[in-house]
């Protein structure tokens, strides 16, 4: 049987015992990976799976279950006991599937260009051959780089399908690959390790196998030899690759579960001046070919384009159906669901405005200050805005990149943070759901020696 | 018979033919992972039950190894031609003419018991299960009006696995896994505050009544949360820091456990490699890992491969003795297995993993510790940890703190950051307690995007000299100095 029509028998067959309101996932998928290291293949591996997940309402009750069992008692047994799960809820009055009218697709479901031929062409060899080209461009980079992690290139396709009882049913599929390196520098003592990748839904889009070898082993060599930096209070670069995370934390104070809750330091503060002037960040779930982006959300509301911050005032949170209800506003489209629980909040591509400055432009306007190429540890108290993680980096001396800093922490609130960002670079970088470029924040707290 | 075996009707016959394919190109061992997993959880929030969730997932690896090579496949569907698909495929990573054959396969009968649940948590009613998030909820409500947010969540899960090896090995094991956790917010004036507890283990729900109970963690929570609204902006640089015992033994999971794993070792990518036999902590300092503690959230009969979990020692006063094993890493290595190869699932390929890690008691009083420290900070209770295993540098953020003034704790500190660098730090610990604690068995760690539960422990300990990433500069330069 065809998932969708699958999908569409359960929903009825549930309604027909007893559920009120019924809302059916099938994800399916597979992927095949190599992963290389000096030269030999060390890993292969192939998967595919599926699995279904089914929400009931009963009343307002809401209960959900999931299965990888898609035999006709596994399915039975899935639809039985969400049936039976659903008694030791409790009623709560923002349950509901979205309105029938908030329902279907934001845009046709090849206008994304999600799904790309040229990766489910890629032979098992020519991906053991990206991989071994990009290990070897990173160790024939330079006579330092002395061992690796290994490279890995992979691809994959998914399905996701949904139908509920208000009457939708849609499903689109998309293509991913990737290519990755870990090269190891050593000098004088020192071991270090770094990375770099390339990911795309479409195999042109990749960066060559040169290109991220050659990336990964200029970043693995950068950090040879490096120096822990006395406590103080400098500018701060973020490179593209950890400004994300700067971003991820917006994204996730303007998340309809975090707002609701007043768990967030943005909660209340719609219209508001929540960072500087120059900040502008959207929500795009349309943008063709971006990781973010689908025709749908999980709970089958029309995708689409929301302001989050213009001009540094909070314009809008990021919805679901139920935290709508709960905040007394609309779903703006965000619903995102596994297979188990309820609906949560996820982004389209969320995407931090450009600037117009260059990266080099950005670190030549500090005197003294960092430049963070990785950041580790989960210092981040959404709920205060206190921010303390450990960092690496280079150095800024006089408008240029000096050497290696680490066994440091930068240090601040991100209240203050998201107003401090001074410049921003016009390299935005489009390799996952969160989009942005270089920034720059005028002032943290370095804490080291 | 297993629980998998008689589910899906799998004879040794059929175990024996799956495994002859996935040797079929010539690969030197080959495995089979079956894992059938039932979930139950279910969560409150706002006083209200908003969510409950049932549900299975069922599957099988297939690995082959030839030299350091390894192939792998799963599939979730068990039907004999699936299986065969996923053993052909996984055979492919092999090619050359030797054939290794299949041993008979023999049962092995388990020589533990590390978790004699009288009823796994899938028995038991789910009424029960969210009675706990009510009590929770109440209790923590009750402690103080500045709390107004409680969320509270309970999750279980019952994996029953089967392990067969091309060495004739079958081995099977059904593993109960269950934890509860409170969240709440507390607020005061334009303050707001996080304060989290949890527990759990390889238990039954009767380990909620009689060990820790909702209330207990609800208290807990609260406390936390309420403490923190009085807490100060945690100092920037350079201190000696007092670890308390339990929970914070996420150092020795972060600064040296990870370092230990053979994988990276045999690489020599880690800041440990080639290092046994060497001084990498100070004599005071012995560190185990180890997967047959009863109950713990880190403990397995059997290890993911079919190997019996034991008792590591890994450092042992000082010295640098043993690394975390799995199967591929030994074979090289030609060391025994120390039944640490593990996996998030069946979609994944086993590596080194620690279990239950922790360091074992010394001779300090915890008071004679703290009393030794003239400025510094205490950290009773970590969020979580990061390493970077080349460079060894690690970082974990302390969710609950003190600054240590005069052998005192004096005032609550938020927002403090530990950073240093693994092969070093346990090089600066000068005190050991006697008061050795196991964490609350809530620890779950990630590894190459698998996460496995574990356990940490340590007693209290001093570290002589450690970067605290806090915010206050000032207070850091002109008071923390020593």
């Amino acid at each position: 049987m065809d998932y969708l029509d699958l999908a569409a028998d359960l929903v009825a067959r549930a309604r027909k015992q007893g559920a009120d309101e019924v809302e059916c996932v099938v994800h399916e998928g597979s992927s095949f990976s190599v992963g290389v290291r000096l030269g030999e293949i060390e890993q292969i591996k192939d998967s595919g799976s599926k699995a279904i997940g089914l929400r009931v309402l009963q009343g307002r009750r809401a209960a959900s279950t999931f299965s990888s069992d898609f035999s006709a008692e596994g399915i039975n047994v899935l639809l039985q006991s969400a049936l039976e799960t659903v008694r030791f809820t409790s009623d709560d009055p923002f349950n509901g599937l979205p309105e029938a009218d908030e329902l279907g697709v934001g845009i046709d479901p090849a206008l994304l260009e999600l799904y790309h031929d040229d990766v489910l062409a890629l032979t098992a060899e020519q991906k053991i051959e990206m991989a071994l080209s990009a290990e070897a461009a990173a160790l024939d980079a330079d006579a330092r780089i002395t061992n690796s992690e290994g490279a890995d290139c992979s691809s994959g396709w998914s399905r996701s399908v949904l139908a509920n009882s208000n009457g939708f049913a849609g499903e689109y599929s998309s293509t991913y690959c990737s290519l990755s390196v870990s090269p190891l520098a050593e000098s004088n003592g020192s071991k270090e390790r770094d990375f770099w990748y390339s990911v795309s839904l479409s195999a042109a889009g990749l960066d060559s196998p040169e290109e991220v070898g050659r990336r990964a082993a200029e970043r693995a060599l950068r950090r040879l030899n490096p120096t822990k930096i006395e406590t103080t209070q400098v500018p701060v670069v973020f490179e593209p690759g950890v400004a994300r995370s700067l971003l991820g934390h917006i994204f996730q104070a303007v998340s309809g579960d975090a707002v609701y809750r007043d768990a967030s330091f943005l909660a209340g503060k719609l219209g508001e001046e929540v960072a500087n002037k120059n900040i502008h960040v959207i929500d795009d779930g349309l943008r063709p070919r971006g990781f973010g982006s689908s025709p749908f959300d999980d709970e089958g509301v029309a995708t689409r384009r929301t302001t989050i911050i213009d001009n540094g005032v909070l314009k809008s949170y990021l919805l679901n159906s139920y935290t709508a209800r709960k905040l007394g506003l609309k779903t703006t489209g965000n619903a995102s669901r596994g297979l188990a629980g309820s609906p949560g909040v996820g982004p389209g591509n969320f995407m931090l405005r450009a600037g117009e400055h260059t990266a080099e432009e950005i670190i030549a306007s500090v005197d003294r200050g960092l430049y963070v190429t990785e950041l580790i540890g989960q210092g981040v108290n959404l709920v205060t805005g206190d921010y303390s993680r450990g960092a690496a980096g280079l150095w800024i001396e006089n408008g240029q990149l000096t050497y290696p800093v680490s066994e440091i922490t930068i240090g601040g609130n991100l209240k203050q943070i998201f107003k401090d960002i001074e410049m921003i670079g016009s390299d935005l970088d489009f390799r996952s759901a969160l989009v942005v470029p270089t920034l720059k924040v005028r002032l943290m707290t370095l804490a080291g020696k | 018979m297993s629980f998998i075996q008689s589910r899906y009707n799998l004879t040794e016959a059929d175990l024996e033919r799956y495994l002859g394919e996935a040797l079929s190109k010539g690969g030197d061992y080959a495995d089979l992972y079956f894992e059938y997993l039932t979930t139950t959880s279910a969560s409150l929030d706002e006083s209200i039950v908003k969510s409950a969730s049932q549900g299975v997932s069922v599957g099988c690896g297939v690995r082959v190894i030839s030299g350091e090579k390894t192939g792998y496949a799963y599939t979730n569907d068990l039907a004999p031609e699936k299986l065969t698909h996923a053993a052909r495929t996984a055979a492919q990573i092999a090619a050359s003419s030797s054939k290794v054959r299949v041993a008979g396969l023999e049962e092995q009968k388990g020589t533990q018991d590390l978790y004699p649940v009288v009823h796994t948590p899938g028995d038991v009613e789910f009424s029960q299960k969210v009675s706990l998030l009510r009590q929770a909820d109440e209790a923590a409500r009750a402690y103080d009006a500045r709390i107004f947010r409680v969320e509270v969540g309970y999750r279980d899960s019952v994996r029953h696995i089967l392990i067969v090896n091309s060495e004739g090995v079958v081995r099977s094991d059904t593993q109960p896994l269950t934890r509860l956790d409170v969240s709440v917010l507390a607020r005061e004036g334009d303050k707001m505050e996080r304060g989290h507890d949890g527990t759990g283990g390889r238990v039954g729900l009767d380990y909620f009544q009689t060990e820790r109970t909702p209330e207990d963690l609800a208290k807990e929570a609260a406390r936390q949360a309420i403490l923190q609204l009085g807490a100060e902006e945690a100092p920037a640089g350079e201190m000696p820091v007092v670890l308390g015992p339990g929970w914070p033994g996420i150092l020795l999971h972060e600064a040296v456990g990870h370092g230990l794993e053979a994988d990276f070792n045999r690489k020599q990518l880690s800041a440990f490699s080639g290092m046994i036999g060497r001084r990498v902590a100070s004599e005071l300092c012995t560190v185990i890992d180890d997967g047959h503690i009863p109950s713990r959230r880190g403990s397995m009969n059997v290890d993911d491969e079919g190997a019996t979990t034991g008792r590591a020692v890994l450092i042992e006063k000082g010295i640098l003795k043993a690394y975390l094993q799995d199967r591929l890493s030994s074979r090289i290595l030609g060391t025994p297995p120390t039944g640490n190869g593990r996996r998030e699932s069946y979609r994944h390929i086993p590596m080194p993993r620690m279990t239950n890690t922790f360091m074992l008691a010394g001779e300090d009083a915890p008071e004679d510790i703290v009393r030794s420290v003239d400025r510094g900070i205490y950290c009773a209770n970590f969020g979580g940890g990061q390493v970077d295993i080349t460079s060894g540098k690690f970082v974990f953020s302390a969710s609950e703190s003190y600054l240590i003034e005069g052998g005192k704790l004096t005032r609550p500190v938020r927002g403090a950051t530990l950073i240093g660098n693994g092969p070093d730090v346990l090089t600066k610990v000068s005190r050991v307690g006697h008061d050795l604690k196991l964490d609350r068995g809530i620890g779950t760690c990630g590894k190459e995007g698998q996460s496995v539960p574990v356990g940490v422990g340590i007693p209290t300990i001093k570290i002589d000299q450690l970067t605290v990433g806090g915010t206050n500069v000032m207070r850091a330069g002109s008071t923390f100095q020593e």
